[in-house]
């Protein structure tokens, strides 16, 4: 069970927050205008690396603020977390 | 004669002291201090249980958590506790305890008829003999878990109290062994806080049964002083009877402590077992090391116990095992059981399977007069309840050549000593890799992942003198790592032993397997009744992969996790497939590390405590009026309310027909509310809802539809306009908390730059819904507000006072009749509905429940999202178009509508059904199909998703979804049920109601 540093309020035990997935998959800007195909890819695909990922946190059961980590799926060690609407920080694989 | 086998001095228990206690229905005494097997072995009660399988006869193997023969059904009635390890019960007054998986008895077991027939069980009998046909795999299995089993779980409800505890360190240390001790105290005197756990109840592991020495003081005494200094820092933490059970990411640690499972009576105070949940900065882990079988035939008799288990007993408990006892080692360690034994009055012989061993045990032996015989092995052994003689037979070719005569030895008790195996379990669950170690022949610890350090004989290192040191130094050094500031120093421990704890020559054990000795069996794990025989069998089988050999033979599958059996089962397939160990590889080990209680883990969580009960101010007078409750999410909600002599049926047509017919009142209390203020909401609400929010305007309601970005329904609920930038939602009850979140992420997650906040008052409104043609005449005796249709129309909201308190009136309605939903601040909700129920008589104010409710609303055709929808239905296929707007050029889940899935016309449609036999009341979950058959499969077009006996119209309705359902309108189809009849229906327009919608509009 992780320790996640909640940009917010600090280190906190996992079982306050919940994952929800990828992240940096931004709503399209006008999706009336693109195809099925690039809607479908925005709907229903995701990378699935073996590595370093970038997802999407919620600290729900504290300040109930979503924010980004980035943590290796293989170690599950979590490099960094950083809030919405900060650029995505390029990280190697170790 | 009691205490037979009890020396006259010596051990850890006070003779001043006996104990009571029951084993298999006979009155047995023990002393204090000792344990169900020390006692039983005190009293010369050497069968215990019968095995697994072949329900041999077996007898206590160890002396502590690695026990995989002696498991005990110990209590009796609803604290009975099946499988529990005698070598770990420590005895109290009264305690009851019997032999498991044995019928009639432990002496006479008629499933050892097994035994005999064991040749139909070899490895994978149960996978061959009953895998056809698969349905009748059931019928198999009743029996066969019948014949094969561990001991009985409770029948009646456990009336224990556990509890859970959080704990934060510095530095947990796991096992209070010496070198465990040693790293705490290094790692206390830095001022860490520590954590020490140790799975027995006292400290000082292994080492504090022996003669060794720290100092010239004595080990005991050195341990004693080590838990005084340790115990007066009050930063320091000592927990015995606590093993460590998982290890996870982030140095999380679970430990179960057994807290009063040694007392007689079940305690006011103190819980029975404590849950700990663990995150320590740092680890160290001191877990010590498990002996390890040798196999070799009838290596399974009673009276057959590991060398260091026998020298437990001896010096821990004041019990002789055996008078005539053989020791059968492959290296010196051993021989300290010997020269104990020997010391105590017991003759010893010793068989070593290597052809040497070192000067000082063999000069010990001349001194003592023990008879060694080098390079010989144990070949089989006699005695049906307890092993009586053996014999032995001089080996060549390192172990793989019988040579020369056969000799026999009569002896009551066999100590055996293979050598010994880290107890890697907790590291490997960390993720720790495991390298293997020739000199030690078993797994040691590698590279860790978590950050912990590994020290003493749970390191490979057996050296005492050594561990003292390294373990004082690692304490240290995990203090420097936490910023303590020491100087580094050293421990100062000088151990000493008689015979090092592991020589240098150790050979693997190797007996079982040249030419398995037919007719009689080599066991490897001794719980799950696994053989070498049975390896053999996998390896030909072609089951080579440890984990299908694993799998295939079951060996390390018991509740003991194969502690005293993988590292064997791992060398013989070595040996069958001529690699070394380290290729063959190793099982993964998982937690828990010991059989654990769920009540445990369940602790506190149980009851009424296992999930919060939320009730509205108003839950009182439901219970006093007689409410029969239903759970809606964690909510309690009133069902109906039937009157004397009334059945749910009888109860909800009164409750229907008097809103109908004049005014009924629900408390919609649990309605999920959210307050939304900003200058962004309009434009957010656009996004958010599928119709459009732009012109609503201040004092008015609108009904809307929430998707999700597929395009399918996942919320609705009511939404007005309070002010200029001030909304009041309103969401399913138990939609609030899934909707409360779906705002939050896009507001912070796509649209940062909108300006709204969202704020849950669900619980900050008590909702009075009052329904009927008389609501009107009613409210208007109570409130200051003009409740006139002209300056109060339908789908408007006003504020005002309602009983002298200030109240927001909604004019909606969800049952089709004249309606206000009243909202008041929830501590006036109980005086409200107080109010309303004493003014309310003359027009007959009758509550309904949810049960009248969904009756109300399935008449009028409106949904319930999550009964009518189910994830996978558009507002398309609810005929609700007119609420889609066209206009708006994005909302969520707009896209998705023009999907090719989404789009086509073929899809299901919310339709009304009506039974042709005017009385069926339909199942809701029913499939509808076209024509009915005798058998499946039949072409399916859908589903009943709602389905009551409407008391307006005298007849069953239905909703449904049904494929082309609008262009199916009159048609007729067939409804199977599972009592196999089948109803036939007619499709309808799903309003059956006031379909003009005149009557809220009065």
């Amino acid at each position: 069970m992780f320790v996640i540093k909640c940009p917010y309020c600090g280190e906190r035990d996992q079982t306050e927050f919940v994952c929800h997935g990828e992240a940096h998959i931004a709503r399209p800007k006008v999706p009336s205008e693109i195809s099925d195909e690039e809607w479908g890819s925005y709907l229903f695909f995701r990378s699935n690396p073996k590595g370093i990922h970038y997802e999407r946190w919620t600290h729900d059961h504290g300040c109930r603020r979503w924010f980004n980590v980035v943590r290796d799926t293989v170690s599950d060690k979590i490099i960094k977390t950083y809030r919405m609407g900060q650029s995505k920080p390029e990280i190697e694989n170790e | 004669m009691s205490n037979q086998n009890r020396t006259f001095s010596g051990g850890r228990i006070d003779r001043n002291k006996p104990i009571n206690f029951m084993f298999n229905g006979q009155k047995y005494q023990g002393f204090e201090g000792d344990t169900l097997a020390s006692a039983l072995l005190a009293n010369d009660v050497h069968l215990v249980g019968r095995s697994f399988k072949y329900h041999r006869p077996r007898g206590i193997l160890t002396a502590g958590s690695e026990e995989p023969n002696a498991l005990i059904q110990l209590g009796i009635g609803a604290r009975t506790e099946p499988n529990i390890r005698a070598t770990e019960i420590e005895i109290y007054e009264g305690l009851e305890a019997a032999s498991q998986n044995c019928w009639p008895s432990v002496n006479f077991d008629i499933g050892g008829a097994n035994n005999i027939l064991s040749r139909l069980f070899p490895a994978g009998f149960y996978y061959k003999t009953f895998k056809w046909p698969p349905s009748l795999w059931l019928f198999y299995e009743h029996f066969i878990r019948k014949a094969a089993g561990l001991g009985e779980s409770p029948k009646a409800k456990n009336p224990d109290r556990y509890e859970q505890r959080f704990h934060y360190c510095d530095v947990m240390v796991v096992g209070g062994g010496i070198s465990g001790l040693s790293a705490a105290l290094a790692a206390a005197r830095a001022k860490c806080d520590v954590l020490l756990v140790d799975e027995n109840s006292y400290f000082g592991g292994y080492l504090s049964n022996s003669e060794a020495s720290v100092n010239g003081k004595k080990i005991d005494d050195w341990i004693r002083i080590v838990c005084e200094e340790l115990e007066s820092y009050e930063h320091v933490k000592l927990l015995n009877r606590t093993s460590a059970m998982g290890y996870y990411d982030y140095n999380y640690v679970t430990a179960l402590e057994k807290v009063t499972n040694h007392h007689q009576e079940l305690s006011k105070t103190l819980p029975r077992e404590r849950y700990w949940r663990i995150r320590a900065k740092k680890i160290i882990l001191a877990q010590g090391a498990f002996e390890r079988p040798l196999v070799f035939a009838d290596n399974d008799r009673p009276g057959i116990m590991m060398a260091s288990a026998g020298m437990k007993y001896l010096c821990r408990y004041g019990v002789l095992p055996g008078k005539s006892a053989v020791l059968f080692t492959n290296n010196d360690h051993a021989y300290l059981s010997a020269f104990e034994f020997v010391d105590k009055g017991a003759k010893v012989t010793i068989i070593d399977s290597r052809n040497e061993a070192s000067d000082r045990v063999k000069n010990r032996c001349k001194e003592l007069k023990i008879k060694i015989y080098f390079s010989h092995s144990v070949i089989s052994t006699f005695g049906q309840k307890k092993i009586n003689a053996l014999e032995i037979q001089k080996t060549e070719d390192k172990g793989n050549k019988l040579v020369g005569a056969v000799k026999k030895i009569d002896t009551d008790l066999l100590l055996m000593s293979g050598g010994w195996n880290p107890a890697v379990q907790l590291f490997s669950q960390s993720r720790g890799k495991l390298k293997y170690n020739k000199k030690i022949n078993s797994f040691i610890p590698d590279i860790a992942i978590q950050d912990q350090r590994i020290v003493g004989c749970n390191n490979g290192d057996f050296d005492l003198s050594y561990n003292l040191e390294n373990s004082f130094q690692s304490g240290l050094k995990v203090a420097k790592e936490l910023g303590k500031d020491i100087n580094f120093e050293n421990s100062n421990f000088n151990g000493k032993e008689h015979i090092p704890f592991v020589s240098a020559q150790v050979e693997p054990y190797m007996i079982g397997k040249k030419g398995v000795t037919k007719g009689s069996k080599h066991f490897v794990d001794f719980q799950n009744d696994v053989t070498a025989a049975d390896i053999f069998l996998a390896q030909r089988e072609g089951y080579i992969s440890v984990e299908h050999t694993k799998r295939y033979t079951t060996t390390g599958m018991g509740t003991d996790q194969g502690k005293t059996s993988n590292v064997n089962a791992l060398s013989l397939m070595s040996h069958i497939h001529k690699k070394p160990v380290d290729e063959i590889g190793h099982t993964t080990f998982r937690p828990p590390f010991s059989p654990q209680t769920i009540g445990a883990i369940a602790g506190r969580s149980v009851d009424s405590l296992f999930d919060p009960i939320r009730k509205t101010s108003m839950h009182k007078w439901h219970e006093e009026n007689g409410a029969i409750f239903e759970d809606v999410g964690q909510w309690k909600r009133p069902y109906y309310y039937p009157k004397k002599g009334e059945d749910i049926h009888k109860a909800v047509n009164r409750e229907c027909k008097s809103v109908r017919k004049s005014l009924g009142i629900l408390d919609a209390s649990t309605l999920g509310k959210i307050d939304l203020q900003g200058p962004d909401t309009a434009k957010f609400l656009n996004m958010i809802y599928t119709n459009a929010w732009s012109k609503l305007e201040v004092g008015s309601c609108r009904y809307g539809l929430m998707c999700n970005e597929h395009g399918m329904i996942f919320d609705d609920g009511v939404t007005s306009r309070l002010g200029e930038n001030h909304y009041h939602m309103t969401t399913t009850t138990g939609g609030a908390a899934r909707v409360m979140s779906w705002l939050e992420e896009f507001l912070q997650t796509e649209w940062l730059d909108m300006q709204v906040f969202c704020t849950s008052v669900t619980e900050q409104w008590s909702v009075l819904s009052i329904s009927g043609p008389n609501a009107r005449n009613f409210l208007s005796e109570l409130t200051d507000i003009d409740l006139s249709k002209e300056s109060f129309p339908f789908m408007r909201f006003r504020e005002g006072k309602v009983c002298g308190i200030d109240a927001r009136v909604f004019r909606i309605s969800f049952t089709g009749e004249l309606a206000f939903e009243i909202n008041i601040p929830a501590r006036y909700g109980s005086y409200v509905w107080n109010e309303f129920m004493t003014h309310g008589k003359k027009y007959n104010i009758t509550p309904y429940g949810t049960e009248a409710m969904h009756v109300l609303r399935a008449e009028k055709g409106f949904i319930i999202v999550g009964q009518d929808t189910d994830g996978s239905v558009t507002p398309f296929d609810l005929n609700m178009e007119w609420i889609v707007s066209k206009k708006k050029e994005d909302f969520l889940g707009k896209r998705s509508f023009s999907r090719s899935d989404t789009s086509r016309n073929d899809r299901k449609k919310l339709v009304g059904l009506l039974v042709n036999d005017k009385t069926t009341v339909l199942p809701e979950g029913s499939h509808i199909v076209e024509k009915s058959k005798s058998q499946p499969p039949m072409k399916m077009l859908g589903h009943v998703s709602s389905s009551y006996f409407s008391p307006t119209n005298g007849h069953p309705i239905a909703l449904a979804l049904l494929k082309n359902g609008a262009s199916r309108m009159g048609d007729e189809v067939e409804i199977p049920l599972m009592n196999g009849k089948v109803i036939k229906a007619t499709v309808t327009d799903p309003i059956f109601y006031d379909k003009e919608g005149l009557r809220n509009n009065e």
